[in-house]
């Protein structure tokens, strides 16, 4: 990554709470174009509601601001702007069940772009063919396998071309055997350019592809670095507990 | 006084079917205008209440309850001979479908907003994070969803406004009913009211046992 890289999310004071259980404690943090950020933490840590909130999956508190590209996140017609930009993959896929394959990813450029139905179907093949499920087009998701599902997924949310692309979890919900193949289409993808932020346990993954690993616990982000400095020389003993947790079984 | 001659006397149901039949077309036409109107009212009150502010929903909430409250009868006689006295005058056919189309809306508001409760959370989600548009999320994502889920049970609401066309007869609508009646009147003998119970019971037969292969159908193929 470069230094001069410009910061396309930038998050400033975010305090999220439920009633008077507060989920987060002032995050402030930038992520620059084109950089992979790995979260990693235990659970209810609040990784996930962390990048939820950069789309306004969940709503924050009025104080915080988060901008995408130059926009800022917050309800209105701004809003729509934002999520153009910004793609997400769900841990359960969240494909639509009644569609075919094709039509999940043809469904949004359509709609929110305005795309043509014959150009909205040859780009949703080609982003298909990319994930490698090229043959699978004009089945439906109860068809496939978690692991073809959740590439779906993933094409569904490039087929956006968003410049960031939000994952939640996106391996936890699959069985093993077909964890590798989404990482494989993740690793890919971090090659591209597209901003990749990735909450995530796959502490390999997060080693191997990340520029940059969050450590958060509490709500609060106790230690960010290069993958090789949180990984092998933390400097906080909470980070150092969980990794001894995670990494030693 | 055998009776068979009494309740399926063959010559009088023959001369008074046509006036049965009439009937028929008569309690048709009220029970299609209200289904359809009670379908696309209960559809924006289901969906209205999903996305209004505050006080708007409360108002289709109260709608909801006090038309699902209100016997179909008392409401039918309210605005057929209350209505006047403020100026509102509706005819016998306009009283009956308003009246009908006001407590289905009411019903199928509530299977709607039940079947697009059903679907899961995350089809909300994953149209939010595409920057899918409430009305395109609605009807390209919930809405072909939850039609599966309601088919059956509204088809039980049209057979139950069907059934309650049959009221229509106390404002005077010449329905199948009270066709049947008028006919009993005039031949001194039953046998046109047992025929209007069988017009009814073949007419709606079919459409219980379709719901009933819905739902067996349904809950089959649940995902």
């Amino acid at each position: 990554m470069t230094v001069t890289a410009r910061t396309i999310i930038s998050v400033r004071g975010l305090v999220k709470s439920y009633g008077t259980f507060t989920v987060l404690h002032g995050i402030d943090l930038d992520i620059a174009e084109g950089e992979v950020v790995c979260v990693i933490g235990p659970s209810g840590s609040g990784k996930s509601t962390l990048i939820r909130c950069i789309n306004h999956l969940e709503a924050f508190s009025p104080e915080s601001i988060i901008t995408v590209d130059g926009i800022q996140v917050k309800p209105g017609a701004a809003l729509a702007k934002v999520r153009a930009e910004v793609g997400m993959v769900f841990q359960s896929f969240n494909l639509f069940p009644h569609m075919t394959v094709l039509k999940n990813v043809m469904l949004a450029p359509m709609r929110v772009r305005g795309m043509a139905e014959a150009e909205a179907a040859q780009k949703a093949r080609e982003l298909l063919a990319r994930v490698g499920i090229a043959e699978q087009a004009d089945k439906y998701p109860g068809q496939l396998s978690g692991g073809q599902q959740q590439r779906v997924a993933i094409a569904r949310a490039l087929a956006m071309q968003p410049k960031v692309l939000l994952f939640d979890e996106p391996t936890s919900a699959l069985d093993p055997e077909m964890v590798g193949e989404v990482l494989d289409v993740m690793r890919r993808l971090a090659g591209t350019g597209v901003t990749m932020v990735v909450v995530t346990h796959e502490m390999g993954f997060a080693r191997q592809v990340a520029d940059r690993v969050i450590f958060m616990d509490g709500g609060r982000l106790v230690e960010m670095g290069s993958p090789s400095t949180i990984f092998d020389t933390p400097r906080e003993e909470r980070t150092r507990s969980f990794l001894r947790a995670v990494l030693n079984h | 006084m055998n009776l068979v001659n009494t309740f399926f006397n063959a010559g009088v149901f023959l001369e008074s079917l046509p006036q049965l039949l009439w009937g028929l077309v008569v309690t048709l036409e009220i029970g299609l205008v209200s289904i359809v109107a009670g379908l696309v009212g209960g559809l924006v009150l289901a969906v209205a209440r999903l996305y209004s502010p505050a006080l708007i929903r409360l108002f289709i909430r109260a709608y909801v309850d006090v038309f699902r409250s209100i016997p179909l009868l008392v409401l039918l006689i309210v605005v057929y001979y209350a209505l006047p006295f403020v100026g509102i005058r509706l005819s016998p056919f306009f009283s009956a479908v308003t009246a009908l189309s006001l407590v289905s809306a009411a019903y199928t508001a509530e299977i709607f907003r039940a079947g697009i409760e059903a679907i899961p959370h995350g089809q909300f989600e994953a149209s939010a994070a595409l920057g899918l548009s409430n009305r395109h999320t609605m009807v390209d994502v919930i809405l072909p969803q939850a039609i599966r889920i309601v088919i059956p049970p509204l088809t039980n609401n049209c057979i139950n406004v069907l059934k309650d066309t049959a009221l229509a007869s106390v404002v005077a609508m010449p329905d199948l009913l009270k066709q049947a009646t008028q006919a009993q009147a005039l031949a001194a003998n039953p046998t046109p009211l047992i025929g209007a119970a069988a017009i009814y019971v073949l007419l709606l037969w079919p459409m219980v046992a379709v719901v009933s292969r819905l739902e067996t159908h349904f809950s089959r193929g649940k995902r």
